[in-house]
């Protein structure tokens, strides 16, 4: 098996998910257990088979206790990946490799979260974490709105990326929301004036150019391709996966090493598309991180879809939009569907693969998934 | 406001910005800066350790401008700027600070409006904290 790699050797079967709110009154455990059981449903696979899970280190339900409560079978794999919302698709891409190296058969990933209703982790700084706190919140960097905007500000003053870039991106994952009933902002449509007026919250970032803080809980099933066949549902195999820190990186205040504008998108990307039969022309639709909107254009550039200085610019004339170059965010991403740590991009690369996305590309069959930029990430190349 | 939480590598830099020095971690054999500090040098893997002086001097690589929700503190000083220093004797070495009138005023004193990218700075003090002011 040694160097045949992961490619199309294992397939996403099952998805699920809870309701997205603002407030949901179920804790996470909760939420988590229903996700991973909905997922299975999809599947239609049984708890009792499921033998390896992943997850993200900063997912408060661990393994023992979603185990114990929705019956699953012996774990012979577990895993958490760290870095927040770097880790969504890594998640995946662990229990692919898991379960191609045998090490398991049945995988289950998923993300549970309750940021809507409860606290934002910034606030709890009053005392900073030693490194690399002392080098940023004495100063009143504060929230990770503000570490990215710093990036962002520099990206635009070296690139003449403008705001109505950025407004391209926003307004992309809303016009998806718009179509999507499980998106939080489903009824809420966004213009341009809209976004130009906003509150600021980091100067050069306003209210649009973040996600929404969410309650919800996500999971999707993993099998080898060989299993796949036999599933309730049309697979979508892993045809390449990548994890992604690059050397020299710090944390989400990456303003240390030579080229801060190249993160870990750059170095995923490498990885993604040296293991994969496809290249970034190929990709029919993409999920991309979008914890803030300058995140996309930085992971545009990263993934390859554009040159360097070039992902502002991407953005025109409809780029992003159903009928544009790549359409984006299909579901309505973290900025309008639903901000669950990125995971609602998986189960939406895996509709839209299906052909059951409610802003589904016509005959869509690859699907790029990426994870947070800025922080060690990960990524997903999807196909049906 | 938050005061810097120090670890073991971190701690010199601390200790001479409360004597008023700025200093950089660098590399006692192959003479290279590096920031944050850390156990070893990425470059020649040397566990050789000093802190030099740098002038102090540098332009502003970036900067963001913070509005509430912020933590109550710096809430109270909103908006006010953040910047991004590249010092001019160790280019690759950028520190996160504020551009303020003159040492020790609060964070919101220069007007956010008139930071800009690749404005000159220099280093003042104040209660152990590195500050910036128009060079």
């Amino acid at each position: 098996m040694a160097g045949t790699g992961l490619k199309d050797a294992t397939a996403i079967v099952g998805i699920g998910q809870t309701a997205f709110a603002r407030q949901l009154p179920e804790d996470e455990r909760t939420l988590a257990c229903r996700a991973v059981l909905a997922a299975l449903d999809d599947a239609g696979i049984a708890p009792g088979e499921v033998d390896a899970l992943a997850s993200y280190t900063m997912e408060e339900t661990d393994e023992v206790e979603l185990a114990k409560a929705v019956g699953l079978g012996d774990l012979t794999f577990f895993s958490k990946v760290g870095f927040g919302g770097g880790g969504s698709c890594a998640t995946v891409a662990h229990l692919a490799a898991a379960i191609a190296a045998g090490q398991a058969d049945v995988g289950v990933a998923w993300r549970s979260r309750k940021r809507g209703s409860g606290p934002r982790p910034w606030t709890g700084t009053a005392v900073q974490l030693p490194t690399p706190g002392q080098w940023t919140r004495p100063f009143g960097l504060l929230r990770p709105a503000d570490e990215i905007a710093m990036l962002a500000r520099r990206y635009m003053h070296e690139y003449g990326a403008t705001r109505d870039h950025l407004f391209n991106v926003a307004l992309a994952c809303r016009n998806r929301a718009n179509q999507n009933p499980a998106a939080i902002m489903y009824d809420r449509p966004l213009t341009r004036e809209m976004y130009m007026t906003s509150r600021w919250i980091s100067e050069p970032l306003c209210l649009y150019d973040n996600c929404l803080e969410t309650d919800g809980a996500l999971a999707c099933v993993v099998v080898s391709a060989e299993r796949a066949r036999d599933c309730r549902r049309r697979p979508v195999y892993v045809h390449s996966a990548a994890q992604g820190l690059p050397a020299q990186h710090h944390g989400m205040v990456n303003y240390w090493n030579d080229d801060p504008l190249t993160g870990p998108a750059w170095t995923a990307a490498r990885h993604l598309w040296k293991h994969a039969d496809l290249t970034p022309e190929d990709v029919d639709v993409a999920q991309i991180y979008d914890a803030f909107t300058a995140l996309v254009p930085l992971s545009l550039e990263g993934y390859g879809f554009c040159g360097r200085g070039e992902g502002g610019a991407f953005t025109e004339q409809g780029a992003l939009e159903i009928g544009g170059r790549l359409p984006l965010n299909t579901g309505g991403g973290g900025l309008s569907e639903a901000y669950v740590h990125g995971f609602n991009l998986i189960n939406e690369g895996v509709r839209q693969l299906r052909g059951t996305s409610t802003a589904q590309v016509p005959g869509a069959a690859t699907c790029l998934v990426t994870a947070g930029e800025g922080v060690p990430t990960s990524a997903l190349l999807l196909r049906s | 406001m938050l005061t810097p939480v120090t670890d073991a590598d971190g701690a010199p830099f601390w200790e001479y910005a409360a004597q008023g020095e700025l200093r950089v971690q660098t590399c006692a054999d192959c003479g290279e800066p590096r920031f944050p500090p850390r156990p070893c040098c990425p470059h020649c893997q040397s566990f050789a350790g000093e802190w030099r002086p740098v002038s102090g001097r540098g332009r502003v690589w970036s900067y963001v401008v913070p509005h509430p929700p912020l933590l109550p503190d710096y809430a109270e000083q909103a908006p006010y700027n953040v910047i991004v220093v590249e010092l001019a004797d160790a280019p690759r070495i950028r520190l996160v600070g504020n551009l303020v009138t003159h040492a020790g005023a609060p964070l919101g004193s220069f007007d956010p409006d008139r930071v800009r990218i690749g404005t000159r700075v220099r280093v003042v003090f104040s209660g152990g904290l590195p500050q910036w002011v128009l060079a």
